[in-house]
């Protein structure tokens, strides 16, 4: 269990003085997968950093298991480092070492006998899938394997924590999906609680249990990830499943934003809403999938001109949430995504 | 007894050998003893000052600055210069200031300064991004040093250590005029003073071949140590089953 105290990070002194981090409060319990997301610049690295305590924090405290790390001395941080394991973007592994080198690096530098670091790194190698490889170097490996080269070292201290920095940034979907699925096996065997950075949203749909927007150095969205897809009012849960690009709506027909709002909405709410309007209903474009065991979605839809109150009341009882877009505003919510990535 | 010759003086080409062999040996044994000097020295100065630096391990400024200025003054002070200059330094060492022994000392000097630099150079070149790597696994600075700086910058190392000993070489000749011995002793007393071309040309025969094979050692290491280069893993099997 990791938690973060109203932490803030300044860099440079006086006048030139940014603050990277301002009073970010969040924790992870264990066996809980939790993403921070936001764009470049947000101060994500920082806070990856500030966690592993490669950086001082300015102010506050970072306390894992209910040890505050942030008032450590240099060589007390060492020790404490061990608690948390980091998983680094793409370029983290040394290159004259194989696989078994660079996951044994830990354990090496903790003075660990040889016979027991060969024991464990083969363990760890195993665990993630990469005995056969073992004595490959990393230019040998994909960019995937050497992602799971690196999560073996990061566990070889066993950690209560483990944190990743744009750990799947770079990789092709495949692999970012074995990556995520590897972190969420590792949650389940070994209460890990994981701090998943990224700027994927696509990504953090694949992993998180809980996720935090982070921009310009503040927390400005947090959440469950269902709650999340299921708050109509969210914007994080809008840009985390963003409607997509909708046919236009026939003539005569407004366009309307159905999103699923209840845990039990029914497979055939089309024809459900259909017959309680008694009108026909043109599917226009429609994401529905299962997040964590629990169904989300949304969909375009066209009706003929109903009435709105009606309209909206109908969808409620199937546990829907419908907004009627306004015409020109079919692909709101696409422009809404794309200004997030220009950000 | 031959009459032929119009300088008494010339030796035979038969005694060549006998001459060149020698002086060759006491030439070895000067870059030997020097290069030895040069890398316990340079590396911990060379890791110590890429430390001090903005962002190092160590970060000090004024340290950083006064290390800098005392291994430029060595890098810049042509060799001849360096020598004659620190004679009584080299007396008080070595209690001589010709042989082998009084040679060693410029050498190491100027060598350790040559060598500094280089190891600057290969970790600066290392990714930073490795140190972080090795913080957050653990590493203590010395080990940080170790595995994250000097390992990763080995194949870098060589190529400079390479470059570092045909430099001695050269500097090893300088010192022979001074009457250190070696090939540069040979060359200058034989070949130069008393016009022997015979002797100038072995000896130029024999630098040639010393300084090619250097070189070539040099390259197949830098290929051996890098896991990344074409050839390095067929190397690595070639001299495993050399050693086996
Ligand atoms: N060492 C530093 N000194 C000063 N500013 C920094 C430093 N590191 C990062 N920053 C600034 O902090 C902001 C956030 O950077 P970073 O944490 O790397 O963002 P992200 O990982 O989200 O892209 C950037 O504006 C960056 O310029
Ligand atoms: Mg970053």
């Amino acid at each position: 269990m990791i938690s973060l105290e109203r932490l803030t990070k300044v860099y440079g002194h006086g006048d030139r003085a940014v603050t990277v981090l301002q009073d970010l409060d969040f924790s992870v319990d264990a066996g809980e997968i939790f993403a921070v997301v936001g764009p470049s610049g947000a101060g994500k690295s920082t806070l990856a950093q500030c966690v592993n305590l490669l950086e001082r924090p300015t102010s506050g405290s970072v306390v894992v298991n209910g040890e505050n790390l942030s008032q450590l001395s240099e060589a007390q941080l060492r020790v404490a480092r061990r608690t948390i394991g980091t998983v680094f973007q793409s370029d983290g592994l040394f290159s004259r070492r194989t696989a078994a080198q660079n996951v044994a690096l830990p354990l090496q530098y903790l003075g660990v006998t040889p016979a027991e670091t060969k024991r464990r790194v083969a363990e760890l190698l195993d665990r993630v899938g990469l005995s056969p490889r073992a004595s490959y170097y990393p230019h040998q490996l994909s960019g995937g394997q050497r992602q799971r080269v690196g999560i073996a070292r990061a566990l070889a201290l066993r950690p209560s924590v483990l944190l990743s920095d744009e750990a799947t940034s770079g990789l092709d979907p495949e692999s970012t999906a074995s990556i995520t699925a590897l972190l969420k096996e590792l949650r389940d065997d070994l209460g890990l609680s994981i701090l998943f950075i990224t700027h994927e949203m696509e990504t953090v749909l694949q992993v998180a249990d809980s996720v935090a927007r982070l921009d310009r150095g503040h927390i400005v969205e947090s959440g469950r990830l269902v709650d999340l897809l299921r708050d109509p009012s969210s914007e994080l849960g809008l840009a985390l499943k963003p409607v997509g690009n909708a046919r236009e709506s026939g003539a005569g027909e407004n366009s309307w934003v159905i999103q699923y709002t209840s845990t039990s909405v029914p497979t055939n709410w089309v024809t459900a809403l259909s017959e309680a309007l008694a009108v026909p209903v043109s599917l226009l474009a429609a994401s529905i999938e299962t997040i964590n065991g629990a169904t989300v979605g949304n969909a375009t839809i066209g009706l003929p001109h109903t009435d709105e109150a009606e309209t909206i009341e109908a969808a409620a009882r199937l546990g829907l949430t419908a907004r009627r877009l306004s015409a020109g505003r079919v692909n709101a919510g696409k422009a809404l995504e794309n200004s997030e990535q220009a950000a | 007894m031959s009459v032929t010759a119009g300088n008494s003086n010339l030796v035979p080409i038969g005694d060549i050998p006998a001459l060149v062999i020698p002086a060759l040996g006491e030439t070895l044994i000067m870059v030997g003893i020097t290069m030895t000097i040069v890398v316990l020295v340079g590396i911990p100065l060379g890791a110590l000052i890429h430390n001090l630096a903005r962002g190092g391990l160590f970060e000090n400024r004024a340290a950083h600055t006064t290390l800098s200025w005392i291994v430029s003054i060595g890098r810049s002070l042509p060799f001849l210069i360096l020598m004659a200059s620190i004679i009584p330094f080299t007396r008080l060492i070595t209690g001589t200031n010709i042989g082998i022994a009084a040679a060693v000392v410029p050498m190491s000097i100027a060598g350790i300064a040559f060598f500094t630099r280089i190891v600057e150079n290969s970790l600066r070149s290392v990714p930073p991004s490795f140190v972080r790597v090795a913080k957050a696994s653990g590493g203590s600075p010395l080990q940080i040093i170790a595995t994250a700086q000097l390992s990763e910058a080995i194949p870098s190392l060589i190529g400079g250590l390479t470059i570092n000993i045909i430099a001695m070489i050269e500097y090893s000749a300088i010192a022979g005029t001074i009457g250190a011995g070696g090939i540069g002793y040979v060359a200058v007393t034989y070949g130069y003073q008393r016009f022997d071309n015979t002797v100038m040309v072995a000896t130029i025969v024999i630098l040639v071949i010393t300084v090619a094979l250097v070189q070539l050692t040099g390259d197949a290491l830098v290929r051996m140590t890098t896991p990344h280069s074409a050839t390095a893993a067929r190397s690595r099997r070639r001299l495993a089953a050399a050693i086996s």
